[in-house]
């Protein structure tokens, strides 16, 4: 099977021709020869495909939300063609089998590629280090550890984990949430939490756990990953820890570059996320440190919740929102449109950088001849009301519904094998049997 | 209007109006008979996820007094704070037939919620959201206040001129969050006297002035000094050391209330901790408004259903 894309600007440059043969890219360039598939892309920006660092696909035990099928499609929705799940599911994925079950049940929807984040701690209960070299050395071949949901509190078995966690040349993915200062905590402290009696969760939180781990992970040599950041103070903290020369990197979630807790003001349980959503200080903050590069990769932590845990009270409500399909839209118009960084950056923060950080192969090179077919094409020009038509997993709690953004992802290709074609899933049992 | 959710969506005209209305009310009460018709034939519902039999009582006194048929509901734990089943005790009431829902929640937010959600049609009254508002509280004490200190011309009127002192938990407080807006919207100056563990965060917005202690605030000779209830258990939280730290520093004595101008009122919200943020002699001297605060909440409930009743959208 070969496919053609014809014309299609290559992340935001020239335009160009692209065929693919099977799982590889082929050629790059005015092609001559024709193609079993041609897709016509004048226009449309040709992305290396997406590698989503965070994700919740909550199989097993939370498929009532999400599946790792439905999950999986949603994100090839969203342009990605390797999405990372995190541990917290149930029970916790702290063992090689667990790991191994996820990734398989991933190649066996087709759509992306699984890969099981492993737990830091034995059923996220931050006391015991969960089967770390286990899970690293199943069939699974697990990189990246964390708790999240819940942060490594405690210092000891942080320093623990790091050191042991590189033994394996992985990396510890850190809930940065001083678990004490947030009790109770369901929205960002300040003048909302104040307006509306909600128990904040102050920006010290997450600025101190970061600062100790930095710390830790220069004294012990080991590598650190910090999820979701959140605020300016964060950014300063990262920044002055990458000037060191200490191995951390960052990420930021769509909503924060794009969301502030005004949002909160209705209590709507929609935006209800944690971390919670900042300031307009905070946002513009993260959004100079995506371009600066003090925050390496916007990754989604993509929470799926069913509308019973959404549609009820702020404080009965579930942390979390869906963020697969909209992620790229928001990245373009909170970072591209609005002249922050270009779409080779783009290239970099949702595909290269992250399957870098997650040592996934195959992403080394964007788009060049003899790497793998991975491949987003997007339509920048396109411009359109968000609602749950966008939405393809199991759950529509998006804070985006009802807004206007940019952007659409017209085709996914994933080891040569189309997902997404004219914007349109393909279904799953071609999907599976291709 | 249709519901009364918070404070902060009160305008100063209508405000007023709310009160005039509540003088009207405590003109029936004094009558022979003490009842008027304008709510026959309507159900008020009493959901109280919360204890409060003050608040409770007030409210069915205050629709019993316009005639209303009263159904109360009251719960507390855990089975029934899900937010499923608060839609669908709040579905199951009006299906029974509840024209007024009023609504006390253990957390922040819920009348919000109920209103914006859509689940019921009712009339939505806040009695009383978390550490949120209680909106009906905060009229009740512009009431007392303007009634104590304008007498013979308090009709009409609202605030402006009166100082009011706000002192001890503001942080956990809905009356101290209610009542420091409303009190702003109708003209009063208000400050807040407290330590820095019991005020919110960034509350410039709320306009009022910030002293650290008691005494400073009672240099400032205000009309009004609000004391609130303080919960015990803050203590082990950290929040403040002691008991008679707290008493020492941010309770109203009577060597606090001799410094007073004698036109001065003290308030408590009530139910008191006598000896902690109010002493035992300052809430039984004239000076003090408690009991008149809990006579002029059924009359301030009153005006308030009379108010929604008249408006449906």
């Amino acid at each position: 099977m070969t496919i053609l894309i014809r014309g299609a600007s290559l992340m935001g440059e020239g335009a160009t021709d692209i065929l693919i043969d099977g799982d590889t890219i082929r050629e790059v360039g005015t092609v001559k020869v024709s193609a079993d598939r041609v897709i016509d892309a004048h226009g449309i920006i040709a992305l290396p495909g997406l590698v989503d660092l965070h994700s919740h696909l909550r199989e097993p035990g939370g498929e009532g939300s999400e599946t790792i099928l439905s999950g999986s499609r949603a994100a090839a929705a969203g342009g990605f063609t390797t999405v990372h799940t995190m541990a917290n599911t149930s029970p916790v994925a702290d063992t090689a089998e667990l790991v191994e079950l996820v990734a398989e049940r991933g190649r066996h929807a087709g759509y992306v590629q699984v890969r099981p984040i492993g737990a830091v701690t034995r059923n996220l209960d931050g006391e015991q280090l969960a089967d770390i070299g286990g899970m690293a050395h199943s069939s699974a071949a697990v990189t990246v550890f964390s708790d999240d949901g819940r942060c490594v509190g405690d210092p000891l078995l942080m320093r623990r984990a790091l050191e042991y966690v590189s033994t394996f040349g992985g990396v510890i993915a850190q809930h940065a949430q001083d678990p004490r200062l947030t009790i109770d905590a369901v929205v960002n402290e300040g003048r909302v939490s104040s307006e509306l009696g909600l128990r904040g969760w102050p920006s010290v939180a997450e600025e101190s756990i970061i600062a100790r781990d930095v710390l830790l992970a220069e004294y012990v040599g080991a590598r650190l990953h910090v999820c979701h950041i959140s605020t300016a103070g964060s950014v300063d903290v990262i920044r002055w820890a990458k000037k060191r020369g200490i191995a951390v990197t960052a990420e930021v979630t769509p909503h924060h570059l794009l969301l502030t807790d005004d949002c909160a003001l209705t209590y709507d349980p929609v935006f209800k996320v944690n971390p919670p959503l900042r300031t307009a200080d905070d946002v513009q903050q993260l959004r100079l440190a995506v371009a600066d590069g003090t925050i390496d990769i916007v990754a989604t932590d993509h929470a799926p919740h069913a509308s019973s845990t959404k549609d009820c009270t702020w404080h009965d409500a579930s942390f979390g929102m869906v963020g697969l399909e909209s992620a790229l839209s928001v990245v373009q118009h909170t970072l591209v449109d609005a002249g922050h960084i270009t779409w080779p950056d783009v290239a970099r923060i949702l595909s290269v950088a992250p399957a870098a950080i997650g040592r996934v192969g195959g992403y080394g090179a964007p788009l060049a001849v003899g790497s793998k077919a991975n491949i987003t094409l997007v339509d920048p020009a396109h411009t359109a009301n968000w609602d749950t038509s966008r939405l393809h997993g199991r759950s529509t709690n998006s804070p985006f519904i009802g807004t206007v953004l940019p952007g659409r992802v017209v085709s996914t290709i994933f080891n040569g094998t189309e997902t997404v074609v004219d914007g349109f899933l393909v279904e799953p049992e071609i999907v599976r049997n291709a | 209007m249709k519901h009364l959710i918070s404070a902060r969506g009160l305008e100063a005209t209508p405000t007023v109006a709310i009160l005039d209305t509540a003088m009207d009310m405590v003109d029936v009460r004094t009558r022979e008979v003490k009842k008027l018709p304008t709510l026959r034939g309507k159900t008020v519902a009493n959901v109280f996820f919360e204890d409060s039999t003050r608040t409770r009582l007030s409210f069915e006194a205050a629709a019993l007094a316009l005639s209303a048929d009263v159904t109360t509901f009251t719960t507390q734990g855990s089975s029934v704070s899900k937010g499923e089943s608060l839609k669908d005790t709040l579905q199951t009431l009006e299906a029974m037939g509840a024209d007024f829902i009023v609504l006390r929640h253990p957390h922040s937010g819920v009348a919000s919620t109920v209103v914006n959600s859509g689940w019921v049609d009712a009339h939505i009254i806040n009695a009383g959201d978390g550490t949120h508002e209680h909106p009906t509280q905060a009229l009740l004490d512009a009431f007392t206040m303007r009634s104590r200190l304008r007498g013979e011309n308090a009709r009409g009127s609202n605030l402006a001129g009166i100082s009011v002192v706000i002192v001890g938990d503001i942080f956990h407080s809905r009356v101290a969050r209610s009542n420091a807006l409303l009190l702003r919207t109708l003209g009063a100056t208000v400050t807040l006297a407290a330590p820095q563990t019991l005020l919110p965060r960034e509350i410039d917005s709320w306009g009022a002035a910030i002293v650290s202690t008691l005494d400073e605030a009672i240099d400032l000779q205000p009309d009004v000094v609000m004391t609130l209830r303080v919960q015990r258990e803050r203590m082990t939280s950290g929040f403040f050391p002691s008991e008679s730290e707290f008493t020492q520093l941010w309770g109203m004595n009577d060597s606090r209330l001799r410094r007073l101008p004698p036109t001065s009122i003290v308030m408590h919200p009530g139910p008191m901790n006598r000896g902690l943020e109010i002493s035992g002699s300052v809430a039984d001297s004239p000076q003090s408004t408690v009991t008149e605060q809990v006579a002029n909440g059924v009359a301030v409930r009153m005006a308030v259903l009379y108010t929604l009743m008249g408006d449906s959208r």
